[in-house]
């Protein structure tokens, strides 16, 4: 093994030269794209390199966004569970979820790369939100692609995308069915037709390189914060667990950037319909190498999950990788299981996570009861939404 | 040289325009005719698509002749299978994307699918999402196979980058007329003779231009750089909306008809 493969495949640093996390990731694009994605590298590349670019970017992020976000101590839940549960509250970062530190960044990227235009796919619609927002923010127009279903079941995010000044664009399939895939999927079309103006928004760990890095850079605030925040906070420095949910993955990412050179446990939990690590098998979708679900006639499926933000049947590409290594251990939840959890953490504590970050929740609200977590060990879970935009989901589920 | 490039170079070499029609496998139950019948009324080669669940580089109608295939129950071992019947004067190119050529036979990699093309008669394939970078054990494998793997240059490539996917490509170099996914348009695209003449002054091999060639008006404006057309929406569009599989073939027949008093 060589030098360069030894980094590569370390502890969550940059992928190597083909964009690679171990076997997954690369750029499996059409020459139509290629010198789109040539230049997002180039200047990525440059612009994290350059001290104007970051002042500028970590500017937005304590004026705009309001970082750092609080860790957040649940004394009423940790009672319930057995175990000390400490919440990083992204939940109350600007738009309300994790989205925006990756879409500022990209944001700023491409004014720099002269860009007047923001493309993005999105599910749940957070990451179509943020996308909106920092369009507004930086004057520059959108367009979002949101699976039919999707703007049904998350009409009020497509609503505030339509009153800060987006276009969202409903995605059916020729198949019928719309959620993220089919987004992403018009979303990439939506580039080839016009790499020269827009920039693609990429929402998660996932797509083409630079994106999985790109992203899960941008993101890495997350970890990083929550690393010195623990560090403050607890006689150990560090906590015993980390756990963050995973549709492509960007929270969990991010998160685990911080905390992946620890000792502490790091854990991922996707919806049980929608599990790429357990259920998927090795393919190629939306740029990148990765596990997706799929049929014997290597036909991608429909993820399912209450949770529009999860339904992705496939995974960013370094969470595969870490999964193989072992460091990272990854599982799922069902809907269930989910809004249970929901439901308890609202009533202990007041907050009201998004149905993505249940499935955290759910995680260690299970874990806790079966004895898989230890009594008395420390959990770090990073809430990576607020359930505001759910409200009618969760209402209609507990019916 | 690839038996696709032989049978191409020696159409040009009679001074033909070339007239490479696509049909996606499955879409309607006679899909076999069709390929018969293009090849018949005069097509260099067919290319044909197999269904994927999520064709990033095709437009609306190509979209919609894959799900009209897959609804229809159409998966692509099968109907590769189906085109081992054929016995065709004309070369067969086989389009499809990277997860069904690395994945349909998992456990030999895109080797085995290129093989499987082969034992099928297939002479040439295409996979618009695997880039060059991407390419090596592709090129490898389509090389041993026998199959040739014909490369897209796209306007926005540098001419190092073309220079490199003409080098590297066989049978043929696709062409993409524009930046933009595959579809019926009202014009060609004024890129489309530009990086044809740009690819003619860098390969032997024919050029032939796809993405958006929507008429024989079209077609003929292409072929006064490339070598030939590769026609898909248009033909897909006719069948998408209910048109039999001859009045198809008639259409194919009227590309060749005009393309043929060009070239002579």
């Amino acid at each position: 093994m060589s030098v360069e493969e030894v980094v590569s495949t370390g502890a969550m640093r940059a992928p190597d030269a083909a964009g690679r996390f171990g076997r997954f990731g690369g750029r499996y694009l059409p020459e139509a794209l290629m010198p789109a994605v040539q230049a997002v590298e180039a200047a990525f590349r440059e612009a994290w390199a350059d001290a104007a670019f970051m002042t500028e970017y970590r500017r937005l992020l304590a004026t705009y966004v309001g970082r750092p976000t609080p860790l957040t101590e649940c004394a009423r839940l940790s009672e319930a569970l057995g175990v000390r549960v400490l919440l990083k509250r992204e939940d109350l970062a600007h738009t309300g979820s994790h989205k925006i530190n990756n879409v500022l960044g990209q944001a700023l990227l491409a004014k720099r790369m002269g860009k007047r235009k923001l493309i993005a796919e999105t599910g749940a619609g957070q990451h179509g939100v943020a996308t909106a927002t920092a369009a507004a923010l930086l004057d520059l127009s959108c367009t979002v692609y949101m699976g039919q279903t999707d703007v049904r079941r998350q009409e009020m995010n497509v609503f505030r995308m339509d009153l800060l000044g987006a276009e969202v664009v409903p995605v059916t399939s020729a198949n019928g069915i719309g959620t993220l895939k089919e987004a992403t999927n018009a979303a990439l079309r939506a580039w080839v037709n016009e790499t020269e103006d827009a920039h693609y928004c990429v929402g998660s760990v996932m797509g083409p390189h630079p994106y999985p890095w790109m992203v899960r850079e941008f993101q890495r605030v997350i970890g990083e914060e929550a690393r010195a925040q623990c560090a403050d906070r607890l006689s150990t420095a560090v906590p015993d667990v980390v756990v963050a949910c995973i549709g492509g993955g960007s929270n969990a990412a991010g998160t685990f950037a911080g905390f992946v050179d620890t000792p502490a446990r790091l854990v991922g939990v996707e919806a049980a319909g929608g599990s790429a690590v357990e259920k998927g098998k090795l393919g190629v979708l939306h740029g990148f190498m990765s596990h997706f679900l799929q049929d014997d006639d290597s036909q991608i499926l429909e993820a399912e999950s209450i949770s529009a933000g999860l339904d992705y049947p496939g995974i960013g590409p370094e969470h595969v990788h870490l999964a193989e290594t072992g460091r990272v251990q990854y599982t799922s939840v069902t809907d269930d299981q989910a809004v249970r959890a929901l439901t308890l953490v609202t009533r202990t504590e007041g907050i009201l996570p998004a149905l993505e970050s249940a499935h955290a929740l759910a995680w260690v609200v299970d874990a806790a009861a079966t004895g898989e977590l230890a009594a008395g060990s420390t959990v770090l879970v990073t809430l990576s939404g607020r359930g505001d935009k759910d409200i009618q989901q969760i209402r209609e589920h507990l019916r | 040289m690839t038996v696709l490039e032989h049978h191409l170079r020696t159409a040009r070499a009679d001074g033909r325009r070339l007239l490479i029609p696509y049909v996606m496998a499955g879409v309607v139950p006679d899909w076999l005719d069709l390929v018969r019948g293009a090849a018949e009324a005069g097509a260099d080669a067919v290319e044909i698509g197999l269904p994927f669940s999520d064709p990033m580089l095709d437009g609306p109608t190509v979209q919609q002749a894959a799900a009209l295939a897959t609804r229809r129950g159409g998966r692509p071992r099968p109907l590769l299978d189906e085109l081992a019947g054929l016995d065709l004067d004309v070369p067969l190119v086989v389009m499809t994307y990277a997860n069904v050529a690395l994945t349909l036979t998992p456990s030999h990699g895109v080797g085995g699918f290129l093989d499987h093309l082969a034992a099928v008669g297939v002479q040439g394939v295409i996979v618009p999402d695997l880039p060059l970078e991407e390419s090596s054990e592709y090129l490898a494998r389509a090389a041993e196979a026998s199959v040739a793997a014909v490369l897209l240059a796209a306007p926005a490539c540098g001419d190092d980058r073309c220079r490199e996917i003409a080098r590297a490509s066989s049978g043929f170099v696709y062409c993409m007329s524009s930046m933009r996914t595959t579809g019926e348009r009202n014009a060609l695209a004024t890129t489309a003779r530009e990086n044809a003449r740009r690819l003619k002054g860098m390969t032997e091999l024919p050029v032939v231009t796809g993405f958006g060639i929507s008429t024989v008006e079209h077609a003929v404006e292409a072929c006064v750089d490339a070598d030939g057309v590769v026609v898909g929406s248009a033909f897909m569009r006719m069948l998408v909306d209910g048109a039999p599989v001859a009045e198809v073939v008639d259409a194919v027949a009227a590309f060749r008809r005009a393309l043929s008093s060009v070239g002579g």
